[in-house]
């Protein structure tokens, strides 16, 4: 058996940029005049933080999807799940300067009569202990949901549409005043975070660097482990899993490994997102929301990871440019690019360089063919 | 006041005695009516003595003519009421004389005749709050006699909901002259209303007050039951109390009841929305992520199909759901079939592609509609037909839920049917089962595929048309269907239509069950996790089909 290298060439390239991205676009933030044509305006900085979020994301989807088969239509609620963690330590933070100025409970909760802070707000004005709810509340949903599907063998739609009702509850869920999250606004109005002022520039420099450096740490952590043997094994599932069951694996077990840890890495997107975005409200556990993530690892190619990041970047990116010039077309062009990567491309931007550039390869003699790694389904 | 049954001659008595008797116990009640006319008649100088109360013009005198002249039962009682709620009662400062403005002139209160000649300086009775609820109530009162039916069941309403008790006179009156059974049980339960509360009422009447309220078994007769005065004797009260109890539980009854119909009504509209994606993902396997937008463009159809019946022929507008139905199942069957020949052709054994692709399609539906119609709810209306509610019980049924339902089981079977009996439905079966097998048989599956799914796409249609009568027509009215109806299949159990059916109606019930403990969205929410679990119990749901076919 061949030993793939943690770091492949597109590997090192995307680490290579996500993280001169991180310097470099700081960096001519705050280095370069206004005027000259690399300087990145202010405004960019939080928007290309999101993206990086998302990139981080989608990573985490792909490595269900594209190495374990598992089509979440649920991630939107890891993300979620994450976010309102941050969001709470955020709002424990803004203390007496609330517009009711209650030294513990936060504005909605005075709206709404609160005598007393829930239960589970406690320990939220904590940083550490917030931190690791984000890691703890996604992973152990992940791990509850996962331990019931897995050992069920419930497999392909009938997971996805389980994930998806579950992201439906819990936005339901959410979206009750009395569950204590702030209902249908959610949470925002944030003033600080670890002390330093949520919207001054310095802080959001240095929340988009923590996102490129999750970003590419997160992308380490998936590739080190779908490149191990448990990687095999994951992949091994996804394309047979009926057969690797009867070799003697336990199939559920690295299904749920798989599938905690990328709810964790959806749980860190979303706590890093939540501060540079100011805001996290129910509309996150949409059920839709969850696909369109899913449709940028179709984008970017399922079961690459690089690709996943990259396929979030380009559809962000085009929202982001169609929702400022022609709102109505982008759920035409976002409805198009569903139907015809699964028709044309269902390999993904990556899949589509890859096999161009081995027809470039093939013109002339080639040295080391690799073979390709890419998901049967 | 006892009605004897018209099948009462099975009993002993001949027909011709049991008929005398009727009639003489008829004669007798007319003679009593008839002598308490003329005595009443002969009271005449008493209502002028009323009427001239009016020209005091003051409020307190007014709201005691009033009262007095509800319960006098002179014939032009009702007419001074009216005027005076009008406005047309007028009075003379100066001599006190009072009149009604008609439209033909002045007219003298007491004798009703025309007055030749009035004073110039006449003004109105004013009325405060007061005079307008003595008014109410004397109009309640005098409605009671009223001659049509459906007046007197209304008089007879308010007057149960008022209690007054100067009605009483004025309602035992009219239970005397009633003829119709249905007016006749409101009055008396109106009496009994009053009865209740009045305390120096005999004792068996007011006895048999609480129980005949009690049997009532509503929200109204408890509360009725609750204000029995305090000074009432024990044995009454140990009536109201056991009489409180008696209706607290027929209303515990009949709430069951009715949430058990909300839920029938729910799964209807559950097993609408889900019975093409039964075809689609049932039968074919097809993730149709765009079933909703189905159902939506079948309800755009209705509307287009009622804005041109607006314009171009008002006069079929009660058959414009009629019309709509062919029409919506057509356009949304072809709009299936491009689909399927365009996207999901290339897409067949990859479900999750499919999911993403289909989905894909429903944005693009989506905002075509949003562009075309734009984005705010359009208008639907129902035809007669389907609007109006009728009472059993408690419960009040509306048509519109009742045609849902019917509409839900006909297309259930007939799909069923065609499915079962019908060579089209031979081909679909053979085709799911083994396309291979079928192909070698001579079974053209392509066409096969794309009929399969026009069916399934023309059910979501016709289920919009129905849905358009009770759902907002937006844009976003399939994305409300589609989780629902995947639950719906999916619990039900994949390719069993029966199942769908099972499926529809058990969680539209226990949605509507969970909904009095649990509220609304925890209700929904409650159900979600209990598929969630159901689903880890039995995968493949209800009635899972079973064989090799399964396993692919």
């Amino acid at each position: 058996m061949n030993r793939t290298r943690i770091i492949d060439r597109t590997g090192g390239i995307f680490l290579i940029v996500v993280l001169a991205a991180g310097v470099l676009i700081p960096a001519s933030n705050l280095l370069l005049p206004a005027g000259n044509p690399l300087h990145v305006p202010d405004y960019m900085i939080p928007l290309l933080g999101k993206y990086l979020c998302y990139a981080l994301l989608a990573v985490a989807v792909d490595l269900v999807w594209g190495y374990c088969g598992v089509l979440s239509l649920g991630h939107g609620a890891f993300f979620a799940l994450g976010g309102y963690a941050m969001g709470m330590y955020l709002m424990r933070q803004i203390g007496s300067r609330g517009v009711y100025g209650n030294p513990v409970l936060p504005d909605f909760m005075v709206f709404l009569n609160y005598k007393e802070l829930p239960w589970f707000w406690e320990g939220f004005n904590i940083f550490p202990f917030a931190m690791l709810m984000v890691l703890v509340v996604p992973g152990t949903l992940a791990f509850v949901f996962g331990w019931f599907a897995f050992r069920s063998r419930v497999t392909g739609v009938y997971l996805s549409i389980i994930t998806q009702a579950m992201t439906f509850a819990l936005m339901l869920a959410f979206f009750r005043n009395d569950m204590g999250f702030g209902g249908n606004n959610g949470l925002t109005d944030f003033k600080d975070i670890l002390g330093f002022p949520i919207s001054a520039p310095s802080t959001r420099l240095t929340l988009f660097f923590l996102s490129a450096v999750a970003l590419a740490a997160g992308y380490l952590l998936c590739r080190a482990l779908v490149t191990s043997k448990y990687g095999k094994v994951l992949v091994a599932v996804r394309d047979a899993e009926s057969r690797t069951r009867f070799l003697g694996y336990r199939v559920e077990n690295y299904k749920l490994v798989a599938w905690v840890l990328s709810a964790m890495l959806a749980g860190v997107a979303g706590a890093l997102y939540v501060p540079q975005v100011g805001i996290i409200n129910p509309s996150e556990f949409a059920p839709a929301q969850s696909i369109e993530m899913v449709i940028w690892v179709a984008v970017g190619g399922r079961g690459t990871l690089v690709g996943a990041a990259l396929g979030a970047l380009i559809v962000n990116a085009g929202k982001t440019w169609f929702t400022g010039v022609l709102p109505e077309a982008w759920l035409f062009a976002l409805g198009a690019l569903f139907v015809l990567v699964t028709l044309f491309l269902p390999k993904g931007v990556l899949g589509l360089a890859a096999s161009l550039s081995e027809k470039w390869k093939a013109r002339r003699p080639s040295s080391d063919p690799t073979p390709s790694a890419t998901p049967a389904e | 006041m006892m009605r004897l049954p018209p099948s009462v001659p099975q009993a002993k008595t001949s027909p011709s005695t049991l008929r005398t008797l009727l009639l003489s116990l008829l004669a007798v009640l007319l003679a009593g009516l008839v002598a308490s006319i003329p005595a009443r008649a002969q009271s005449q100088p008493d209502i002028s003595g009323i009427i001239a109360k009016f020209g005091n013009d003051s409020y307190s005198d007014t709201s005691d003519a009033i009262a007095a002249l509800a319960t006098s039962g002179s014939p032009q009682a009702a007419a001074v009421v009216e005027a005076l709620a009008a406005g047309n009662l007028l009075y003379d400062p100066a001599s006190k004389a009072v009149f009604i403005r008609t439209p033909s002139g002045m007219v003298d209160p007491a004798s009703g005749a025309i007055v030749g000649s009035a004073p110039a300086t006449l003004s109105p009775v004013r009325a405060n709050n007061r005079v307008r609820r003595a008014l109410d109530a004397a109009a309640g009162a005098l409605t009671l006699l009223n001659a049509d039916p459906a007046k007197r069941l209304d008089a007879a309403a308010a007057v149960f909901k008022s209690r007054d008790a100067a009605a009483l006179p004025t309602v035992e009156a009219a239970i005397a002259k009633e003829t119709v059974p249905a007016v006749k049980a409101a009055l008396a339960q109106a009496r009994a209303a009053i009865l209740i509360g009045k305390a120096d009422a005999p004792e068996p009447d007011r006895r048999a007050a609480i129980q005949l309220i009690a049997a009532r078994g509503d929200q109204d007769s408890i509360s009725l039951l609750r204000s029995l005065p305090a000074n009432s004797s024990p044995a009454l009260k140990a009536a109201a109390e056991a009489g409180i109890t008696k209706a607290e539980e027929s209303l515990k009854f009949w709430a069951v009841v009715q949430n058990v119909w909300y839920g029938l009504s729910l799964g209807s509209v559950l097993l609408l929305a889900a019975i093409g994606l039964a075809i689609t993902f049932g039968v074919m396997g097809v993730i149709n992520m765009a079933h909703g937008e189905m159902v939506m463009l079948g309800a755009y159809t209705t509307f287009v199909v009622q804005e041109l019946i607006r314009q171009k022929a008002p006069y079929l507008f009660d058959w414009s759901l009629t019309i709509a139905l062919p029409l919506a199942f057509l356009f949304t069957a072809l709009v299936g079939i491009l689909i399927e020949r365009t996207v999901i052709r290339f897409l067949y054994g990859r479900p999750l592609e499919t999911l993403l692709a289909t989905w894909g399609v429903s944005l693009i539906l989506q905002q075509a509609v949003r562009s075309v119609f734009g984005p705010t709810n359009q208008e639907v209306g129902a035809p007669s037909w389907m609007s109006g509610a009728f009472q059993i019980g408690q419960l009040s049924i509306t048509y519109n839920r009742l045609w849902i339902i019917c509409f839900a089981l006909i297309v259930f079977f007939t799909l069923l049917l065609v499915l079962r009996r019908t060579p089209l439905g031979l081909y679909v079966r053979a085709v799911t089962q083994n396309r291979r097998m079928a192909a070698a048989m001579g079974i053209r599956t392509g066409r096969i595929d794309a009929l399969t799914f026009g069916l399934g796409s023309g059910i979501a249609g016709i289920a919009g048309v129905a849905l358009s009568q009770i759902d907002n027509v937006s844009p976003n009215l399939g994305q409300g269907y589609i989780i629902d109806s995947f639950m719906v299949v999916v619990f039900g159990g994949v390719g069993n239509l029966w199942g769908t059916l099972v499926g529809a109606f058990t969680l539209g019930v226990a949605n509507k069950l969970l909904e009095p403990f649990a509220g609304a969205v925890l209700g929904k929410i409650l159900l979600l996790v209990f598929i969630i679990l159901f689903i880890q119990k039995r995968p493949r749901g209800l009635f899972a089909l079973k064989g090799r076919a399964v396993e692919s």
